[in-house]
């Protein structure tokens, strides 16, 4: 069993290290399956469900690009990433792309070397707090426990938070979300904080949900996006206009149960045919098939609707659209055209 | 009879370098070395190709770059603007702190279960079997995750300590024991020290520290006096008094002195404040670690015991040496030579284990520089290997000390 | 005079009267007590103390575990059937135990594959563990690692198959050529074992051999949970056994070059926790490799874990080599064995079998320490718990009972294990004390 692991791996080493030169697009069509990083579970951005199938809204988003890129939008990998093994993943080439909710920041973008291809959820960094504590502002909460998530820019957020407001707090920084949850209900910390997002889907699956508040501030701007390696712009030209077709169908109203109608003959607005191939050459300069957008779309639907499936109000996450809302509607989800 | 003569010189030929046993292991090494340096180019260049690729570079420059985050336990001061290097260091006193308490408790732990595993009391020395077999067979990640879990439900919340008919009370009205820590009284110096600030406490009590290591000298020069005077006249004056004043008046007189108080942690806000505070991350990976271990420190411990022929028992019982003599002068000394060697690997183990303290939230360098400023930083090689290089000087130095000490206990055959 | 003698026979007793029965308190149970639990004072009041301890401990517990729930859906479900009462939800269990025990993405219809392995893993490793019995099954068990792989993996059977074919066409021409000399044989084997083996690259990814005996192939990233941890520790120790005899050979050797780089390499290892190099798998490997090759994290973790445990092996087996008595090496060379030979012969048997409970530690130890790879995003038994299941809004908050199985199930394998070892240390007893 070992020795022909090992010798099996050598002669793909061997194999890929002739393709390496290749870009990452050639690559995945190679290998007939893209292999996307996300977390290694946070219920309604990624978790794999009681059958083994990973659902949230950054599995979405990986398996529109499949679509696009394969027309197959089960032909994903899916790599459960921590923290710490997500930049090195997408750096080695283990992964084609990072879909984990990271934050945009300019040292990951510039030091580390990555292309952020857009934003798929604005969030920020907000805190939980029992009821019956009668905390209402954070700015309350001197000499407080807090309970982080550790793994993303959380506790530099905190500590300049509470830096900038000149009181005193005492970090407990735990691994993962299922621990952290333990901790702040059996009362060892006080107040738990990491993303809204992320604090709101927590929330959700508490015994008593009503009994904890979330705090009206957000101490932090976390632009979450997908991101890929510098260097391979035409692979990051694909992942960007992926999301770009997702929130384009969301404005223009392509939704999942009308995109086979819609995509049969052109139509009467031209932005419409232009993404979904009916008119113009769009998916040629991108090296993809004239049809790439509507199979990124028909996977799981448009932005909006990927949205309400794992994380909207009707979900148990229960989140307002917010600052995700399209731009139409007062929110910053705004597309660059199709054109 | 040929006279065997040096090979005659010229006529040296290809094969023998492999054939003539005293070129072959210079051929040998040659040809190891040939493959090890190509194997470490091999790699060598695979990461420069892989990093020039990326655009990534290997630079330690980040260590100097302030670290942003808070850390919780800290034994020097540190803030969040303080850098990573400092970050780092924080974390090694951490790692070395729970690794010194560890190794201590499972010492405890250990010589308890492997003493009374031995015991001719049947209930007692199965139980102890049973505590041995347990933790020994089950992974310390699991144990870590289950006592950190044990500690946060069944202790109460300091929320509980509050109010008219609180669930939870004060033990003795003095310390608290909760699920973020316990909070026991701490010891302040109200005169001298108090204008110092920061500092006061720490001066007060290497000064202490020196008063209790200038009784020590004191008691033993009285000690010594004494044995004189009873070998000279066969008489041993009394020395129990002179030796406690010597042991505790200096040290009262100095605590009179500075005016030391304790101060009693007290429910203020969401937390106690006050007194010392001893973190439950820490209480729980020294706990989990010092559990664990003493199980296999207990195995060490019964085996040296064993290990002592009961000959000897009977011999030094034949020389008429009574039977807690016995244990002290003859079982114990030789049963240490047999356990100490092991033990230290065990603190080895324990120092190496400690690196599991980041699942409960203990900050220690694992959880530093390996963790949080790994991940903020993105520089994982740089961080990674600085870490290994830290663990390996632990444990060569550990090393060190214990060869020096099997050593310096050898059996010396003649 | 002989009167009185006579009559004094009437007084003597022709048998033994028979002894009475000693005091209560000086047999049966009560002696047992006495002697056991209440000899002395000190003794009484350890053994109060051990039974209160036990009652405290069995009291707490006992309740929680017989008044457990084995069938609800979720925990909400469980906690309403319990109603307030103490009781375990051992429903997860019987709910996931599936995940638990072969992670979440290995496709439940194939279950029985890892299944039928693990159940031939006990027939493989028995001719190993003991000696009794028919020497003709160890076939199998050089069989096996083939066998497994084929079942876990997948894929045609044509792959291990052709490793097997070149191993033992490496072996044959070894066996020829061994005579002459060691060296030779050695290096010859390996290349006709690799000839046969690169043969593979001349069948076309569509050739019919490729399609006999054909599994569904599983990712091995789709391997988790128990699965996980026995495949890792099985896997690494027998991968490093070889590695660590080499080591141990290599640190015993005249050749400075070469002893020194197997101290530098074993004490490197021995100095640092496996978590920073499991770290260095997930992390550093990847870069270490040519670009593109992208190595899976299962190998790169394979790679870092059988180092690791053939550093220990080394130093155990080397406790072994230098318990031989010099007279053995002095024997073997009066015989005008060369090196490989007396290695091989003589030297070896013998170091490794005082060895073997030495090993057969360092095994325990290394599967209970498979755990660890859960720090690193593998979904082994402990990252099933601490992720997907504990996440899922199904059975947040369940933690006393998965934590529980789990470490059931650790100290049932390795409390066997331990016993397989005492069992063997008294069966290798060979100094008749």
């Amino acid at each position: 069993m070992n020795k022909s692991v090992l010798f099996g791996a050598m002669t793909v080493a061997s194999l890929a290290a002739g393709a390496a030169a290749a870009g990452t697009l050639e690559d995945v069509q190679a290998r007939g399956k893209l292999n996307c990083g996300v977390t290694t579970g946070l219920v309604g951005f990624a978790a794999p469900d009681a059958n083994g199938e990973w659902k949230g809204f950054d599995v979405a988003v990986c398996r529109a690009v499949a679509a696009a890129v394969l027309g197959d939008g089960n032909a994903v990998e899916f790599v459960p990433t921590t923290g710490k093994t997500r930049f090195t993943a997408l750096a080695s080439g283990e992964i084609d792309m990072l879909a984990r909710n990271t934050t945009w920041t300019l040292s990951r973008d510039v030091d580390l070397k990555f292309t952020f291809v857009g934003v798929n959820y604005y969030d920020g960094q907000g805190f939980m707090a029992p009821k019956e504590l009668g905390v209402s502002s954070a700015k309350d909460l001197d000499g407080a426990t807090v309970c982080i998530q550790t793994g993303t820019t959380t506790e530099l957020n905190l500590a300049d938070f509470f830096r900038a407001n000149n009181i005193s707090y005492e970090p407990v920084p735990i691994e993962t979300n299922a621990e952290a949850q333990q901790q702040y209900l059996a009362g060892a910390c006080d107040v738990f904080t990491t993303d809204a997002s992320g604090l709101a889907a927590t929330r959700a699956t508490f015994e008593n949900p009503q009994d904890h508040v979330l705090l009206s501030e957000i101490v932090s701007k976390e632009p979450l996006g997908p991101l890929v390696r510098h260097g391979d712009n035409e692979w990051g030209d694909i992942v960007r206009w992926t999301l770009n077709a997702l929130i384009t169908a969301e404005e223009l109203g392509v939704t999942s149960a009308n995109i086979a109608e819609m995509s049969a003959s052109a139509g009467g607005n031209p932005e419409i045919n232009r993404l979904l191939g009916t008119e113009g050459t769009l998916g040629e300069m991108l090296g993809l098939s004239a049809t790439w957008a509507k199979d990124a779309i028909a996977v799981s639907g448009n932005y909006g609707e990927v949205f309400e499936q794992n994380i909207g109000e009707s979900t148990p996450i229960g989140l307002a659209r917010g600052l995700n809302a399209q731009w139409t509607d007062g929110g910053l989800i705004y597309s660059p055209p199709f054109r | 009879m040929t006279i065997i003569t040096d090979p005659p010189k010229g006529s040296f030929r290809l094969s023998m370098l492999l054939n003539d046993s005293r070129y072959r292991s210079l051929t040998l090494q040659a040809i190891a070395a040939i493959l090890l340096a190509l194997a470490i180019f091999y790699l060598a260049n695979n990461v420069v190709t892989n990093l020039q690729r990326l655009g990534l570079n290997i630079d330690f420059s980040f260590l100097g770059a302030p670290a942003g985050y808070d850390i919780n336990q800290r034994l020097i001061e540190y803030t969040s603007q303080s850098t990573n290097l400092k970050a780092a260091f924080v974390g090694i006193l951490n790692t070395l702190l729970v690794a010194f308490l560890a190794c201590i408790m499972a010492t405890i732990f250990g010589v308890f279960a492997g003493v009374l595993r031995l015991s001719n009391n049947w209930l007692v020395s199965k139980l102890m079997s049973i505590y041995v077999e347990i933790f020994r067979n089950i992974p310390v990640l699991i144990w870590i995750l289950i006592i950190y879990g044990i500690m946060t439900v069944v202790m109460p919340a300091p929320r509980a300590f509050r109010g008219e008919d609180a669930e939870a009370a004060m033990f003795l009205g003095i310390s608290a024991f909760t699920n973020r820590g316990v909070y026991i009284p701490g010891p302040e110096f109200s005169r001298i020290f108090g204008e110092m600030g920061i500092l006061s406490a720490g001066i007060g009590w290497l000064v202490a520290i020196a008063i209790i290591i200038g009784s020590f000298f004191g008691a033993r020069t009285v000690t010594r006096r004494a044995t004189r005077i009873q070998e000279a006249t066969g008489v041993r004056p009394a020395t129990l008094v002179t030796n406690l004043a010597i042991w505790f008046l200096p040290l009262i007189a100095f605590f009179i002195i500075t005016g030391l108080t304790f101060e009693i942690p007290e429910l203020k806000g969401f937390n106690f404040k006050g007194g010392i505070k001893i973190g439950a991350p820490l209480i729980a990976i020294w706990f989990a670690l010092s559990i664990y271990t003493g199980a296999f420190i207990a195995e060490n411990v019964r085996a040296g015991i064993q290990a002592v022929s009961k000959g000897q028992t009977e011999a030094a019982g034949a020389l008429g040496i009574r039977p807690n003599r016995i244990m002290s002068l003859v079982v114990l000394p030789q049963a240490l030579r047999v356990i100490i060697p092991p033990l230290i690997s065990q603190y080895l183990n324990i120092t190496k284990n400690s690196s599991l303290a980041i699942l409960v939230g203990y900050a220690d360098v694992t959880a530093t520089l390996g963790g949080i400023t790994l991940n903020q930083t993105g520089r994982a090689i740089e961080c990674i290997v600085l870490l290994m290089l830290f663990y390996l000087t632990i444990s060569l130095i550990i090393s060190a000390v214990a060869n020096f000490y099997n050593n310096s206990t050898k059996l010396k055959e003649r | 005079m002989s009167d009185t003698s006579a009559n004094a026979v009437a007084f003597v007793r022709t048998e033994s009267v028979p002894a009475s029965a000693p005091p209560v308190n000086a047999a049966g149970p009560v002696k047992w007590l006495k002697d056991n639990l209440f000899d002395g004072v000190g003794n009484s009041i350890l053994t109060v103390l051990a039974f209160v301890a036990i009652f405290m401990i069995l009291s707490n517990t006992m309740p929680w575990v017989l008044n457990g729930i084995w069938d609800a859906p979720t925990l909400a479900a469980c906690r309403e059937i319990l109603d307030g009462t103490t009781g375990a939800c051992f429903a997860v269990l019987s709910e996931r135990w599936n995940q638990l025990l072969f992670g979440f993405k290995y496709p439940s219809e194939l279950y029985w594959r890892p299944a039928l392995a693990f159940a031939m893993l006990f027939v493989a490793f028995a001719p190993v563990l003991f000696f009794d019995l028919p020497r003709k099954l160890l076939i199998f068990t050089g069989l096996y690692p083939f066998i497994a792989f084929w079942l876990i993996w997948g894929g045609p059977i044509f792959n291990p198959i052709l490793a097997l074919v070149g191993l033992i066409v490496g072996y044959v021409v070894f066996v020829r050529l061994e005579k002459t000399s060691f060296a030779m044989a050695m290096g010859v084997g390996i290349v006709s074992a690799a000839v046969v083996w690169s043969l593979s690259k001349f069948i076309g990814s569509d050739s019919a051999i490729l399609s006999i005996g054909y599994l569904e192939t599983v990712p091995s990233r789709d391997l988790g949970g128990f699965m996980l941890n026995m495949m890792l520790g099985v896997t690494c120790v027998s991968l490093s056994l070889p590695l660590g005899i080499a080591l141990a050979l290599g640190r015993q050797s005249s050749m400075p070059l070469i002893k020194y780089v197997c101290v530098i390499f074993i004490e490197f290892i021995r100095g640092v926790p496996l978590i920073t190099l499991l770290f260095v798998a997930s992390v550093m490997l990847g870069y270490f490799f040519p670009p593109g090759s992208g190595v899976d994290l299962f190998i790169r973790v394979v790679i870092m874990i059988t180092l690791f445990s053939a550093a220990y092996i080394a130093e155990v087996i080397r406790g072994g080599l230098a318990a031989l008595p010099k007279g053995q090496y002095e024997a073997a060379d009066s015989l005008g064995l060369d090196y490989a030979q007396a290695t091989r012969l003589i030297i070896l048997p013998q170091a490794l079998k005082i060895s073997i409970p030495g090993i057969v530690n360092i095994a325990v130890g290394l599967f209970k320490d498979t755990t660890l790879v859960s720090v690193i995003s593998m979904f082994d038994m402990v990252g099933m718990i601490r992720g997907p299941i504990l996440a899922s809004t199904d059975w947040n908050g369940v933690y006393w009972e998965l934590f529980s199985f789990a470490a059931l199930l650790f100290f049932v394998v390795c409390y066997g294990i331990s016993q397989y070892s005492q069992w063997l240390e008294r069966r290798l007893a060979t100094d008749h004390r």
